[in-house]
């Protein structure tokens, strides 16, 4: 019964999809104009190299405010649901429970310890480039975020706890969130248009470069990077320490 | 038109469709909450075959002018930043499905939707 209605509504997504395709180009015979008009200007007018970043926080940086409250605004849902009920107890030694994951192995251990570093100074680099090779704020701050998870999965909860301060990770998430807004008022502030560059644009190849890009770029892989790891505290916390009140383990 | 070059302008919006259709059947046919949520994934996962599709041409570059001119034959910046767009969204969807599984699980013990439906009755 199921399929049979899969099978008319698809028949019916298929026509107007082919309806609707009649209009596109073929794959390959892109005519433009704004894709070539922000080819052409990005370097020029914003010193930016990466003209997909360059869109994303400048062009069209206010979707991009709005993007990141979707994201901001998702964490916080993860946050209220998995709070701790009022018919949860938190566990006294969750290390010590015999239910609990096992211990990780040796090799374990010893690979994912290996990729903390690496992962902090890739995912810096990522951010802090991001207006001149691919990459930027959203890319950045995902791989800076999976460094503690690197620290969870090489030892224990506790541990991924120490490199996580709560209070410290929520103060980032909300400096990149707001700075984001600031930045943009900042520009109202100095006579010019919502998000409009008002730094110094610099020298076009260069880390410092592109005004307002970069530092929007670095403000938006602080709150990705916080966003993630307070995601995951969430979860970590809710399936390794939260139980149900009256169960024993 | 040579057929080769016909089959391959229209090739990305037939794997656009088939991707979605793949994750669709997945999603209808589902029997388990978080194999929905991966569906619902792969099912978005089309509209970046989608975008990027609409903004190629033959032969450009990556719009990044580090090591290129500037003027130099590109393919769209536009559709590739929505396709970031598009992954920060379906990153943030799929948190929350995954939340609402692990509590969906603790109160009824199941990830089937259908005996979800009969408890509640």
């Amino acid at each position: 019964m199921r399929l049979i209605l899969f099978a008319v509504s698809l028949a019916g997504f298929a026509a107007f999809f082919a309806a609707g395709a009649r209009g596109l180009r073929p794959v390959g015979h892109y005519a433009g104009p704004y894709g070539d008009v922000l080819n052409a200007i990005s370097v020029p007018e914003r010193h930016a190299t990466d003209v997909v970043t360059a869109i994303n926080f400048d062009f069209r940086g206010f979707d991009t405010l709005g993007e990141e409250f979707i994201l901001f605004g998702s964490v916080m849902g993860v946050l209220l649901i998995l709070r701790q009920q009022h018919d949860e107890l938190r566990k006294e030694n969750p290390e010590e429970d015999p239910n609990g994951p096992p211990a990780a192995s040796d090799a374990m251990r010893a690979f994912t310890l290996a990729l903390v570093g690496p992962m902090v100074i890739f995912g810096l680099y990522i951010v802090f480039h991001g207006q001149l090779t691919p990459g930027g704020g959203f890319q950045g701050g995902l791989i800076l975020a999976t460094a503690p998870l690197m620290v969870y999965l090489s030892g224990k909860l506790d541990e991924f706890k120490a490199v996580t301060s709560p209070r410290l990770v929520e103060i980032a998430e909300a400096t990149g969130a707001g700075g984001f807004a600031l930045v943009g008022l900042a520009g109202l502030a100095a006579g010019k248009n919502f998000l409009e560059n008002i730094l110094p644009l610099g020298k076009t190849g260069s880390v410092f470069s592109s005004g307002t890009i970069f530092l929007i770029s670095v403000l938006t892989g602080i709150e990705v990077a916080a966003g993630i790891v307070l995601a995951m505290q969430s979860f970590l916390e809710h399936a390794l320490e939260i139980m149900q009140r009256g169960r024993n383990g | 038109m040579s057929g080769l070059e016909w089959l391959m302008g229209w090739m990305g919006y037939a794997v656009a469709i088939w991707v979605f259709a793949a994750g669709l059947y997945g999603i209808v046919t589902s029997r388990n909450w978080m194999h929905l949520a991966i569906c619902l994934a792969v099912m978005q996962s089309s509209t970046y075959v989608l975008l990027l599709s609409i903004g190629y041409r033959t032969g450009g570059a990556a719009p990044v002018f580090a090591d290129i001119p500037v003027g130099a034959r590109a393919v769209d910046p536009v559709v590739q930043a929505l396709t970031l767009t598009d992954i920060v969204v379906e990153a943030t969807v799929l948190a929350l499905v995954v939340v609402l599984a692990v509590q969906i699980h603790k109160h009824s013990g199941t990830l089937d939707p259908d005996k979800l439906r009969e408890l509640e009755g």
